[in-house]
């Protein structure tokens, strides 16, 4: 599991490990039943303090994202999938909505833009096959 | 980790209450109240000469307190230095370890001073600091004396860990180091750290709880995660360019030219946005700024002295 973190990004730190973690559940880069890393570990890893850690993890196991198996450690919910979804699609409007912006402030018109991302996911898969 | 050992549960780590201390007609550290609960990390922010490491002194026994007091696991630190210092480990700012003794006579000689000495422990931060045992201490690098310091510290596994500018002057590996030994403290022993620094990224990444020192005065005080919600930058764009700032109620710093001001204000945000709007303003962008920024409105502006 690859999170990164910018403590300067002005979204909490904790926030930032939760989105990251159910884009990487929503993406699938996380299977159900996969273990997560113990908090201590993560804090180390991403240095930063573990209560944060602690914290991130307890949201995402009120969030139904991650259960906690008594004594054993943290896992990704089996049910991940529904809630995945949703995810992947709240995920999808921010950048959306970025995008949206950055061509409004660019005097690009919509179209254009709907254009440019069919052209760029032709290239993309052309290109992986 | 947040769930005290039973011996600490009853008082907090540290607890200053109305410190003030004086050299000469200057007071160092101004009427300073903190309470510092076990379990947490606690960043101490604010320029050099701001009364960090006077305070730090305090809480280590090394001054007495001529006015207000500290206790630290409910203990005096002058009256009680043995039960104070032998449940503490200290990083001091310049380090001061004995140049002419070997990196394993100093080992040897500081583990005399405190019975629950771990030398396994020992042992094992120094193979993983890379530090060779036979080497003389004048002879280690910045980075090598800092992590040294850091192993004393650490190696009488202390309940309480004050390390003053642990990082200042380091490269990033020896810094990061530094940070996972700080991390690896209170997450694996529910112990509580306190340290001082000025870079203020790296206290935004392991704080719990953050105090910022000017001029020998607690400015700002509290969770870092309330401290960066109540605090907002909003940058606010006229119609018509300004040749001054403009005056706002509730700004805590503007910064800017012609058309487009930013702001920092805390919690003040509607008062702000109505003072900017009766100026012909529209506030056009609106984000939580980081510590760094919250430091420097705090305390950029208002002095003579130097932004860091």
């Amino acid at each position: 599991m690859q999170i990164h973190i910018s403590p300067n990004d002005g979204v909490p730190i904790y926030l930032q490990i939760v989105n990251q973690v159910k884009y990487l559940v929503g993406s699938g880069r996380l299977a159900p039943g996969e273990e997560v890393p113990p908090i201590r570990v993560l804090a180390e890893q991403l240095l930063v303090n573990p209560n944060t850690v602690a914290r991130a993890y307890l949201e995402l196991e009120k969030g139904g994202v991650v259960v906690k198996r008594h004594g054993s450690g943290t896992y990704v919910s089996d049910s991940g999938s529904p809630l995945a979804r949703k995810e992947r699609m709240k995920i999808l409007t921010q950048r959306a909505d970025a995008l949206i912006t950055e061509a409004h402030h660019l005097d690009v018109e919509l179209q254009e833009v709907i254009q440019l991302l069919k052209q760029r996911h032709e290239l993309i898969n052309t290109s992986e096959k | 980790m947040k769930t005290p050992s039973a011996s600490e549960s009853s008082h907090p780590a540290i607890a200053i209450h109305s410190l003030t201390r004086r050299f000469g007609a200057r007071p160092a550290v101004d009427d300073v109240s903190l309470t510092v609960q076990p379990g947490i990390v606690f960043g101490l922010v604010g320029e050099n000469g701001a009364g960090k490491t006077t305070l730090i002194k305090h809480i280590l026994g090394l001054f007495k307190a001529e006015v207000g007091s500290v206790r630290v696991f409910g203990l005096d630190p002058v009256k009680d230095p043995v039960g104070v210092l032998g449940r503490t480990g200290y990083l001091s700012e310049n380090r001061d370890l004995p140049e002419w003794m070997r990196v394993e006579e100093l080992l040897r000689y500081t583990q005399a001073f405190y019975p629950k000495w771990d030398c396994q422990f020992a042992e094992r931060l120094r193979a993983q600091f890379n530090l060779d045992s036979a080497a003389r201490i004048r002879n280690l690098s910045r980075g090598e004396s800092a992590k040294l310091g850091l192993l004393l510290a650490l190696a009488h596994r202390p309940e309480l860990l004050l390390l003053d500018e642990p990082s200042s002057g380091l490269d990033p590996v020896v810094r990061r180091d530094i940070l996972e030994a700080i991390i690896r403290t209170v997450a694996e022993e529910g112990r509580t750290v306190l340290f001082s620094s000025h870079l203020l990224e790296e206290v935004e990444r392991i704080s719990d709880q953050v105090a910022m020192m000017h001029q020998g005065k607690v400015v700002l005080c509290g969770p870092l995660d309330d401290i960066k919600q109540n605090h907002r930058r909003l940058t606010l764009h006229f119609e018509t360019p300004l040749l001054q700032a403009p005056a706002l109620r509730g700004a805590l710093s503007i910064a800017g030219a012609g058309r487009e001001w930013t702001v920092i204000c805390d919690g003040a945000r509607s008062e702000l946005t109505a003072a900017a709007l009766s100026l012909g303003a529209r506030i056009v962008a609106e984000h939580t700024p980081s510590l760094d920024e919250i430091f420097v409105a705090r305390v950029g502006k208002k002095t003579s002295t130097p932004a860091l």
